[in-house]
């Protein structure tokens, strides 16, 4: 039933949905928080590919220098599309997937609170994917202008950025009402037994993320709904010809950006603090602790925007605050790292697949973790910002970091989804290969960055040839790694390929999603379970 | 001591990290570094040419080197245990979940350090913000795509001009970068007008944009800053040594982004007053008297050099457009007999600035590229526009 592909209904505990629809009717009219789930899932995979395939277009460009595939404003329209649909195609979709996945099985809750929301806000992506992939067969082209979308260039793009403008409105209230859902399953649909501080960490991470996302979206419509009244009904906000300020497009958009930053994160941090007391068979260390990490971490979030604006122009004392705002950040992160390092000790450790891309999680976005502290000291960042050392940055934490934990929580959990194990010797090729080649496309790019290479740049100086060379080889075998998971890992495990997942099908893995069985059935907790003292498991 | 310890250092992983590079990737191209740019497989900052940069190249040591201290003892710890903690050696898991002592400590320490780093920076960032009692103070206005340098107070006031990238290099960008085998080390660099200012003086640098935000950056001197339309802002630099330095527009600003660099000439005092001298006498020969009359042959030759040099990059050699950029070959704007049309579209430019104003262009530079147009290519209209039509335009 829950696994994606199989249409028949197997089960004989489950034969009360035998008046659920079928065929389309399935998955159009879907209110069943599993299939929304994957259906997100299904979505963000597309859009993931989609992206790559924009970021494959940028590396063959720079493999050497001159223009030799595209122009210049198609280079910039590859850069844009491909920042747009990773951020909100692939990632944000991707971890809401997850939560409607998960979260009901995780806190013994039947359905989502809304389910009947919960689809419409499905089913708003898939309008909003095809007008923001539709944007590069109109006249001019896709926006170009990148994926900050920064007034008053974006005054200056075709009719596509309208398009694009549409797109991101109907993507962020599609995020409202996922977030609306969440919070309110998560406060109200709680198995008795089950209080806050029980609560698995990847709920509390999704709880506080989804009050995040309730913050910022609406900023970014606001940002985005001026730029939209200047190109059209003669408004001057961000025009300077009118009396606009263009600074004023960036103060809102990283209002909005920064927090975003963490929605794309803190999901992760649930998944990691999953995955690694599972395989180390030891609780998460400093449960406590984690929960006030993740907290601070959400409203500091806040009063860091001006990091991104150094360069802007700002005076000494904005500076000296933002500066001193985003190196506080690395406390809670530190602490977090801490922890997970702490539930690893003295444990009884094995390394399947979730637990590689885990421990590859830590490592490699610590990295991303340490630039990110170098970039937040105002004056070294007014040497590397808008460089590659800035690209390699943000791909440390977003790729090695949300996508990591992704990959992470799709071996932990799709055992549950599909009823069937996916290939161990496969995954762990999948996770080799991906760390390595990740390292080789984007390690480089601190070199680059710190040499002075501009991001978004269609041809550079022959000096940066070599480890330009280097990434585009990296990005490509990169690519090739996350094509091998779709076919050789995704596909065959929706295909109910691979031998039957038992109900636990790890040792040492807590959590009320092990107490039902592989797949999961179409409804579970029709009735509230009764739970031991630890709500991690249900009693008889 | 610091210094000497990171060249050390960096010469060193250089040497280790070029010697593998080039065995794994050959290519035909002959490069050298760039003196005052980019060095082939350049691994960190440039050589500081100011004070800021020298600091900001010390923070990013300082900084790089504590982080790699934290990382190496943090992932050691975690590797240890990976090693030792596992079930395949026989591992037992211990039942330990929890402890208020170890949370304080490794809230506290992290904290302690972050304020030890952003201790020094506080310093670098006030001396950086620091642009009173500048001996030279240069305007510099981004545009699409090239720089205006206005000379404002100081040495050599009055001195201004455009600053673009070499039609060569852009033309060889085009045809998929330099020829192998030919060395072209400062390809993507080379601009017809540099900055020039003096050595060891204080520069301050004021930025401004006429259409969107570009930025104004040159690493060797330890500056970066935006040029936002409407608005000033300002940094500074003094130059401790004589030489050519090099930067890159750094904030998105259209299809050409990639091709407005930035080239800033160091002389020493005695060069300085030479070249402000030649600069002035030139300006003064080629001032033009607004009410001069044009032959036809001279006003089209004149043009051909402003149309290759500001409009050939969106309009192209062949006056044929490219995507959105309008063909002016053949365009009944430019065939009209009745010139107004043409004259404000330079002079205000067209669809919110996607064709830039030319406002800031003289009265004869614009006549002269107008009456190209209409007679170059396809378009032999015979049309003369003089300079006196286009300063009744403007009124």
């Amino acid at each position: 039933m829950s696994a994606v592909l199989d249409h028949h209904h197997g089960h004989d505990h489950d034969h009360h949905d035998a008046h659920a629809p079928a065929g389309w009717r399935r998955w159009v009219y879907a209110t069943n928080h599993k299939d929304i789930g994957t259906l997100y899932m299904l979505f963000s995979l597309t859009m993931l590919m989609f992206g790559g395939l924009l970021a494959l277009g940028i590396r063959a460009e720079l493999f050497q220098p001159g223009l030799q595939f595209m122009n210049p404003e198609f280079f910039n329209q590859l850069t844009t599309m491909h920042g747009l649909i990773m951020v909100f195609g692939a990632i944000m979709p991707a971890f809401v997937g997850f939560a409607n996945w998960m979260i009901p099985i995780q806190i013994g809750a039947s359905d989502m609170a809304f389910a009947r929301m919960n689809n419409f806000s499905f089913w708003l992506l898939i309008p909003a994917g095809l007008m923001i992939g539709s944007t590069f067969f109109m006249p001019g082209g896709a926006p170009s202008g990148g994926w900050t979308i920064y007034a008053p260039l974006t005054l200056q793009m075709g009719p596509s950025m309208d398009v694009a403008i549409f797109a991101l409105h109907i993507m962020g209230a599609s995020s409202i009402m996922g977030s609306i859902n969440i919070i309110v399953t998560i406060l109200n649909m709680r198995a008795p037994g089950m209080p806050m501080m029980k609560m698995p960490m990847f709920c509390w991470t999704w709880l506080i993320t989804a009050f995040l996302l309730i913050a910022v979206m609406p900023v970014l419509a606001g940002a985005i709904t001026m730029t939209l009244t200047d190109r059209h009904f003669g408004t001057n906000f961000f025009n300077p010809a009118g009396g606009g300020d263009p600074v004023l497009f960036q103060h809102v958009f990283w209002f909005f950006g920064h927090p975003e930053v963490y929605i794309m994160i803190l999901p992760a941090f649930g998944i990691i603090s999953q995955v690694v007391p599972a395989f180390a068979r030891k609780k998460l260390f400093g449960y406590a602790s984690m929960v006030y990490a993740t907290s601070s971490i959400a409203i500091l979030s806040f009063i860091v925007w001006g990091h991104h604006m150094f360069s802007t122009g700002f005076p000494v004392t904005g500076q000296l605050f933002f500066m001193y705002a985003t190196m506080l950040i690395a406390v809670p992160t530190a602490v977090k790292i801490f922890n997970w390092i702490a539930t690893m000790w003295r444990g009884s450790m094995t390394f399947e697949t979730p637990m590689l891309f885990a421990v590859g999680f830590i490592f490699v976005f610590t990295m991303g973790g340490f630039t990110g502290l170098i970039c937040a000291m105002a004056p070294v960042d007014i040497q590397i910002q808008d460089t590659y050392y800035v690209v390699a940055h943000f791909h440390y934490v977003l790729v090695a970091g949300s996508l990591y934990a992704m990959f992470s929580g799709f071996y932990y959990w799709s055992p549950k989804w599909t009823g069937v194990m996916y290939s161990e010797t496969r995954g762990k090729i999948h996770f080799w290969w991906s760390l390595i080649s990740f390292n080789v496309t984007f390690f480089p790019m601190h070199f680059l960055g710190l040499a002075g290479m501009p991001r978004r740049y269609a041809d550079y100086p022959m000096q940066f040839a070599d480890f330009n060379a280097i990434a585009s080889v990296g990005a490509f075998l990169f690519g090739f790694a996350q094509l091998y998971f779709i076919v050789c890992i995704v596909i065959p495990v929706m295909r109910g390929k691979g031998a039957p997942a038992p109900q636990r099908p790890w040792e040492g893995a807590e959590g009320l999603e092990w107490e039902i069985p592989s797949p999961a059935p179409f409804h579970t907790f029709e009735n509230p379970p009764k739970l031991d003292e630890t709500a991690t498991r249900v009693l008889a | 001591m610091m210094r000497t310890f990171n060249k050390n250092l960096a010469i060193k992983l250089a040497a280790a990290c070029g010697f593998a590079l080039a065995s794994l990737v050959n290519f035909a191209h002959a490069t050298q570094d760039l003196p005052g740019g980019p060095a082939v497989r350049q691994l960190n900052l440039p050589p500081a040419v100011t004070k800021i940069a020298e600091s900001q190249a010390w923070l990013h040591w300082f900084m790089l080197v504590l982080c790699a201290v934290i990382f190496v003892g943090v992932f050691a710890v975690m590797f240890y245990s990976i090693w030792k903690h596992r079930k395949s050696v026989g591992h037992k898991a211990a039942d330990f979940h929890e402890s208020l002592t170890v949370e304080v400590i490794w809230t506290v320490i992290p904290f302690i350090i972050v304020i030890a780093m952003a201790a020094p920076a506080t310093k670098v960032v006030i001396a950086m913000k620091d642009t009173t009692n500048a001996d030279l103070t240069v305007k510099v206005t981004g545009m699409q795509w090239r720089w205006a340098y206005d000379y404002l107070r100081g040495e050599g006031e009055g001195i201004g001009f455009t600053s673009s990238l070499d039609r060569d290099q852009r033309e060889m960008s085009n045809e998929g970068g330099p020829k192998a085998g030919t060395e072209v080390n400062d390809y993507l660099l080379k601009v017809d007008h540099p900055l020039v200012v003096p050595v060891g003086r204080k520069v301050r640098i004021i930025t401004t944009s006429t259409d969107v935000i570009h930025s104004w950056a040159v690493q060797a001197f330890g500056v970066h800053q935006d040029a936002i339309p409407g608005f000033v802002r300002d940094t500074w630099f003094q130059a401790e040594q004589v030489g050519d330095f090099y930067g890159q527009c750094a904030k998105i600003c259209g299809k050409e982004h990639a091709y407005m660099p930035i080239h800033v000439k160091v002389l020493s005092a005695a060069d300085y007053t030479a070249w402000v001298a030649a600069q002035k006498k030139q300006m003064a020969a080629l001032a033009d008297d607004p009410n001069k009359v044009w032959a036809l042959a001279d006003l089209i030759k004149r043009g051909e050099k402003i149309y290759s040099a500001n409009c050939a990059a969106c309009h192209q050699p062949d006056g044929k457009g490219n995507g959105p950029v309008k063909p002016l070959d053949g365009s009944a704007v430019v065939l009209d007999t009745d010139h107004s049309k043409q004259i404000l579209t330079l002079l205000n430019g067209r669809l919110n600035g996607a064709m830039p104003s030319w406002k800031a262009m003289s009265d004869t530079d614009i006549a002269a590229v107008i009456t190209y147009t209409k007679n170059n290519w396809s378009n032999k209209t015979g049309q003369l526009v003089q300079p006196s039509e286009i300063a009744q335009a403007r009124k």
